[in-house]
């Protein structure tokens, strides 16, 4: 038997929409599940990237300093990085918080905000630190390929997944490729 | 001899006709020949400012919205060069406003989102601006979103030049310019545009919005949805991150 393809996944300032799409693809799972194994991702709770990844498919954009830590391990273990969805190539959505400055929105969420009760903005420890900016994945590592979309949709999974396993370059019907 | 009926120009090899005083632009319209172009709609006054539509004409590079089409003139337009010019122009547009497909209204119906997807652009490779911008409400029916406003000018002109009113102007200069409403106010509510106008409609991009339409149409049923801005092609879109023209 040939050795599986190593897939790593997650979600960083992303909403999971991108990995419920994947899921998406149904039983179509049990077959790529015959040619690659997940790695560090929350369908396995793998906690850290073995060294040995092939594939990195990173949902959302950088709003905290965990989710570069993150990033920067999945790039260190991974062979290709793959930008998965809106947030990830340009911040998407979280990023609509750039207009303001960070204390703005803090105050906005958790003290000035309709229907806040016991007003405290959080400073737990455990919290990772927020970015002052959300920012798009590519300004903080190198991206081999981009899967736009929100969510890119299940088939797009598959054509660049089956693509790559062929050891082919990834490429998409021009019909399904689109920003939303 | 001189007769302009049998007048022609070839662009990318296809020999097409062209009435007196007409563009390139218009020629290749007429004629089914997509040349990209945000900033231009046939009946206005051409404005030249996108320069999407930067064709090579006899070994020299124009706006072919602006340029008259004359007898002869070789003309190439869908070259890889022109093409890969044209899709750093797309993603300069798309990170200097807040252009965030899935959260816009006119997603699905926007031109300069068909015309990103027309070039294969996969990100907006430049650090994005996450600019500032006002958003105006006042008015019942009408929205202005400058967040998402290309600078096109075509509000501008419709307004002008069809709708016989002049609500709309570009204010500023370079990085500053911005859509402004000719009103002491600055608000829309403060102009006589109607919800008929032209000027309300035209806009490519989701910055003139009719309030309470956004979503009569699903999204994955709209105009660019199901069909190219450029019909027919459809190739194959490589999804690698390419070698950009800076790097």
């Amino acid at each position: 038997m040939s050795k599986k393809i190593r897939v790593a996944t997650t979600s960083l300032a992303g909403c999971f929409g991108c990995h419920m799409s994947f899921l998406d693809i149904d039983e179509r799972i049990v077959e790529l599940i015959e040619h690659i194994e997940f790695d560090r991702s929350p369908l396995t709770d793998i906690k850290n990237c073995s060294s040995t990844c092939d594939i990195g498919l990173i949902e959302g954009g950088l709003c905290n300093a965990e989710n570069v830590h993150v990033l920067k391990e999945f790039r260190e273990n991974c062979k290709i990085i793959i930008a998965v969805g809106a947030c990830a190539i340009n911040g998407g959505v979280p990023a609509m918080r750039n207009h303001f400055t960070l204390t703005e929105c803090l105050e906005e969420a958790y003290l000035n905000g309709v229907g806040v009760d016991n007003p405290m903005i959080p400073n737990d420890v455990e919290i990772p630190l927020l970015l002052n900016k959300v920012h798009p994945i590519h300004e903080v590592v190198h991206v081999d390929y981009y899967l736009p979309g929100c969510p890119p949709p299940a088939d797009a999974f598959m054509k660049v997944l089956t693509d790559l396993l062929e050891g082919k370059e990834p490429s998409l019907p021009k019909e399904i490729l689109h920003y939303d | 001899m001189s007769d302009s009926n049998n007048e022609t120009i070839t662009i990318d090899g296809r020999e097409i006709p062209f009435k007196a005083g007409q563009t390139i632009m218009d020629a290749a319209l007429d004629a089914d020949i997509y040349i990209p172009h945000l900033c231009h709609r046939p009946g206005l006054k051409p404005h030249g400012s996108c320069k999407l539509c930067t064709v090579d004409v006899d070994g020299r590079t124009g706006s072919s919205c602006t340029l008259p089409a004359t007898a002869g003139q070789q003309i190439s337009s869908n070259t890889e060069d022109l093409n890969e010019v044209r899709k750093t122009i797309t993603q300069m547009l798309f990170v200097e406003g807040n252009h965030f497909c899935p959260s816009c209204e006119k997603t699905g119906d926007c031109t300069l989102q068909a015309v990103g997807y027309h070039l294969d652009m996969l990100d907006g490779h430049f650090p994005q601006f996450y600019p500032r911008r006002e958003v105006d409400a006042s008015h019942a029916s009408i929205i202005i979103d400058r967040d998402r406003c290309i600078l096109c000018a075509l509000c501008v002109r419709a307004s002008r030049e069809v709708d016989g009113k002049n609500v709309f102007d570009i204010g500023g200069r370079g990085t500053d310019a911005r859509l402004i409403v000719n009103a002491p106010s600055g608000k829309l509510v403060d102009t006589d545009i109607e919800t008929d106008d032209l000027a309300a409609h035209i806009c490519p991009v989701g910055a003139i919005i009719i309030k309470e339409h956004g979503y009569e149409v699903p999204i994955g049923r709209r105009t660019f949805d199901l069909h190219s801005v450029a019909e027919p092609g459809i190739e194959p879109v490589i999804l690698r991150k390419g070698k950009h023209t800076d790097e």
